[in-house]
């Protein structure tokens, strides 16, 4: 029997010789209690490092920072003197805002690099790169970069506490717990829900980390795309896959929606915007099949009429793509928090 | 030897009830082999069987004497290049359609091999209107695999799915990169979609104009490897096994590629594959004297090959024989043989080829005609190529027993290219059935 993250979560454990080994940790016999209470990583580099409690821990404690963030006065003091660097090799503009915004509330001094103006245009490698910021002593670096696995290179060679915020076609772990800490407020669980996650899977950094986190914490994943979108032998994430979207999304309690990449609708992936849309497109009438309250949610940017109707787009009863930029603020900034927790506790530390 | 072939008006009659009397009755679908008569009302097949008798049939029944005849399923051709769009000098989709009814084809795949490609919605709408307005006979289009038959962008293969398409294909150009084509199979798995692929390598043929063989030396002619072929055909099978997708092979001819598909096969896989009558009557010294009638893509192979191929059909590796009919205009072929154009007109003489590997032998005679008529229509997933009540009455009567001789002048088609002209037959077409009106009659006299 293929394992499914929902009865057993894997955990890979490294030994000091270099070894790793998987163990799997079945979840339903962690009761509360039971669960690790502090955050127990150095890092947050992928949701699959994560634990149930892990996860319920950074949701609750992001869950206190929506409040606060409605308020007017919105600054904390809990990052004063901390240094905050966002390295981002790829472009972005809400994941890197929401980072900065959330560093700055919790007191941080904030910097972004962008890979245009830094060193990395001139040759400097990765691990060079990594020097160079350790002898600047920053505790935080927020990092992004299209090469899947890069993140973790940085992370092994710097001091600092690294933040994944997406690296290649791997993982972006804020984006999963801020799309969870949304599930979660909206309908007040995870486990148990039907999630359909459709698009671009197979290049989608989002859809590896939500397949992992929905899995872990006991809800019903399915992926729905063209073969071509999909990712080889994905069967094994324990998902259920569909080419037929109607299908897909049968009884759905939230349905995914992801973002297809321009050059890849041009006849490699998929054959044009059209036929994506009309096949894979999010209307009202393919909705229809889901639950007559599903959530519909997209990581953002939209492309309009290629993934997703404007119409449903805009629907405020049914869309909380909003929702999620304003959850992703709270849950960057419960992240820094256990991370910074962690920099004063190295016991805590991998 | 006077004929007659229906005005399109035809299409507009109301179409009666009509008795054939007195014929052998064979659906190769069914096995069904008896004397009888079949009766149509309408555009259906209303009965058929010994039962059917000038006695049984209602008053107001037409009533055709096709006793001595053999009645079959009307002809399904996969593959047929009717040139309209863009090439409409050499073929258009009314004399493609004159040529099929004379050959008994009463439904064919219309290849995308136009100007521009069929890659378009737009095109499939256009290739149904003309066929609506023009053909005598059903045609179904094909569609391009890669957008302008490039061999790099998908096509739009389940909104062409949606409007008609059968099938996809790229006509006689490979898709070399292997990604494209698993992509294309990959996708079409969503729609169940078949992908005819032309297999070959066309590095590997490079500037070759026929086989590559004794013939070939002899000529001081650039030779295809038949293993551009096979080395295609392999590649494909294993691209079958990592995407799942219904994949033809459009067009064996080789001892290797038999093999390969009988594998493939064997495994379970969607593999499905055909040949033409060219390859199994004639090999490649049929080139003689650097006749570029001859000149087809892929070439005539060598008699080994031949011999190979015709054994395959015995034992069902090869699906379909299709007439792959390629209209060339008399100055595309009027040339030195290495600036021909490749390809051989088909639809009049598929089945009197056919027909020959029966007289020989080879095959009996409802294995042949399966050949033509339900398996090449099942690949369609078309309701067509079957002697049954309630399906469609396309129906073929057969004279197996008059020897004439083929005059490719006396050819429908707009062109000529037949390297069969001059050939003694020894089976005819007398009369074409197409939804149960007649659109072609052979009126001499029977021997």
């Amino acid at each position: 029997m293929p394992w499914a993250p929902w009865n057993d979560s894997p955990r890979r454990v490294f030994w000091d010789d270099g070894v790793a080994e998987v163990v799997y940790v079945p979840v339903f016999s962690m009761t509360p209690e039971h669960r690790p209470s502090s955050f127990p990583h150095r890092h947050l580099l992928g949701i699959e490092d994560l634990s149930p409690g892990d996860i319920d821990g950074l949701l609750d404690l992001a869950d206190s920072y929506v409040a606060l963030n409605r308020r007017a006065e919105k600054k904390q003091e809990l990052l004063r003197g901390r240094t905050q660097i966002n390295m981002f090799f790829e472009s972005s503009t809400r994941t890197r805002t929401s980072f900065e915004l959330a560093g700055k509330r919790l007191g941080a001094d904030v910097i972004n690099m962008a890979p245009s103006t830094s060193a990395i245009k001139k040759g400097e490698t990765l691990i060079d790169t990594a020097a160079t910021l350790n002898a600047m002593h920053p505790d935080i670096l927020v990092v992004r970069h299209p090469d899947s696995g890069a993140v973790k290179l940085l992370a092994r060679a710097v001091k600092a506490a690294v933040v994944n915020a997406g690296d290649g076609s791997h993982e972006h772990p804020t984006q999963a717990l801020l799309d969870a800490l949304t599930i979660r407020r909206r309908l007040g669980r995870l486990s148990g829900l039907t999630v359909a996650i459709c698009g671009d899977i197979a290049h989608s950094r989002v859809a590896r980390s939500n397949i992992l986190l929905l899995g872990t914490m006991g809800a019903r994943v399915r992926l729905v795309a063209a073969p071509t979108l999909l990712p080889v032998r994905a069967e094994r994430y324990g998902v259920e896959i569909h080419h037929d979207m109607r299908e897909g999304l049968k009884d759905a309690d939230i349905v995914m929606m992801l973002r297809l990449q321009t050059e890849r609708m041009q006849g490699s992936f998929v054959p044009s915007e059209r036929e994506y849309f009309h096949f894979y497109g999010l209307t009202y009438e393919k909705l229809a099949a889901a639950r007559p309250d599903a959530l519909i949610m997209h990581p953002g940017p939209m492309n309009r009429g290629v993934e997703i109707d404007s119409e449903v787009a805009d629907d405020i009863n049914r869309s909380v793509i909003l929702d999620q930029v304003e959850m992703g603020v709270a849950v960057r900034q419960a992240c820094l928090e256990v991370l910074t927790r962690n920099l004063d506790h190295p016991e805590h530390n991998q | 030897m006077t004929c007659r072939i229906a005005d399109i008006s035809v299409k507009k009659l109301r179409a009666g009830r009509t008795a054939y009397l007195g014929a052998r009755l064979i659906d190769p679908a069914s096995g069904y082999d008896a004397v009888g008569g079949i009766l149509t009302d309408g555009d259906t097949i209303a009965d058929l069987g010994p039962q059917v008798t000038a006695d049984t049939v209602p008053d107001d029944s037409a009533v055709v004497d096709a006793s001595g005849l053999i009645a079959a399923p009307g002809l399904v051709d996969l593959r047929a290049h009717l040139r309209e769009p863009g090439f409409e000098h050499q073929e258009t989709i009314h004399s493609a359609s004159r040529s099929a009814a004379v050959g008994g084809v009463t439904t064919m795949a219309c290849m995308p091999t136009t100007r521009p490609a069929i890659d378009d919605v737009a095109l499939v709408h256009f290739i149904e209107r003309r066929a609506r307005e023009t053909s005598l006979v059903k045609v179904h289009p094909v569609a391009a695999v890669t957008r302008g038959r490039e061999g790099s962008q998908l096509t739009e293969i389940g909104l062409l799915a949606d409007a008609g398409a059968l099938a996809f294909s790229d006509g006689p150009r490979p898709i070399m990169n292997a990604n494209v084509l698993r992509r294309a199979l990959s996708y079409g798995t969503i729609f169940g979609a078949l992908i005819m692929h032309h297999a070959e390598d066309s590095n590997l043929s490079g500037s070759g104009v026929m086989n590559a063989g004794e013939a070939a030396t002899r000529l001081g002619l650039q030779g295809m490897p038949p293993q551009s072929e096979s080395i295609m055909v392999a590649r494909d099978i294993r691209l079958v096994e990592m995407t799942g997708g219904r994949l033809h092979v459009a067009g064996i001819t080789t001892a290797e590629s038999v093999t390969l598909v009988r594998d493939a096969k064997e495994r379970g896989l969607p593999v499905t594959a055909d040949t033409a009558p060219h390859y199994l009557v004639l090999n490649e010294n049929a080139v003689g004297d650097y006749l570029t009638f001859t000149k087809v893509r892929p070439p005539l192979r060598s008699e080994d090959d031949r011999q190979a191929l015709a054994e395959s059909l015995k034992d069902g590796v090869i699906d379909a024989i299709t007439s792959n009919h390629e209209p060339r205009d008399q100055d595309s072929k009027r040339q030195p043989f290495a600036q021909a154009a490749f390809g051989i007109v088909g639809l009049e003489t598929i089945l009197p080829l056919v027909m020959e590997l029966v007289a020989n032998g080879r095959l009996a005679l409802g294995e042949a005609l399966a050949l033509v008529t339900c398996r090449p229509a099942d690949l369609l997933r078309l309701k067509a190529g079957r002697l049954k009540p309630g399906w469609p009455a396309d129906i073929v009567l057969i004279d197996a027993s008059r020897s004439w001789t083929i005059d490719a002048r006396a050819f429908q088609s707009k062109s000529k290219n037949s390297p069969f002209h001059g050939r003694t037959a020894g089976a005819r077409v007398v009369r074409t059935v197409v939804n149960g009106r007649t659109v072609f009659e052979c009126l001499c006299d029977r021997p």
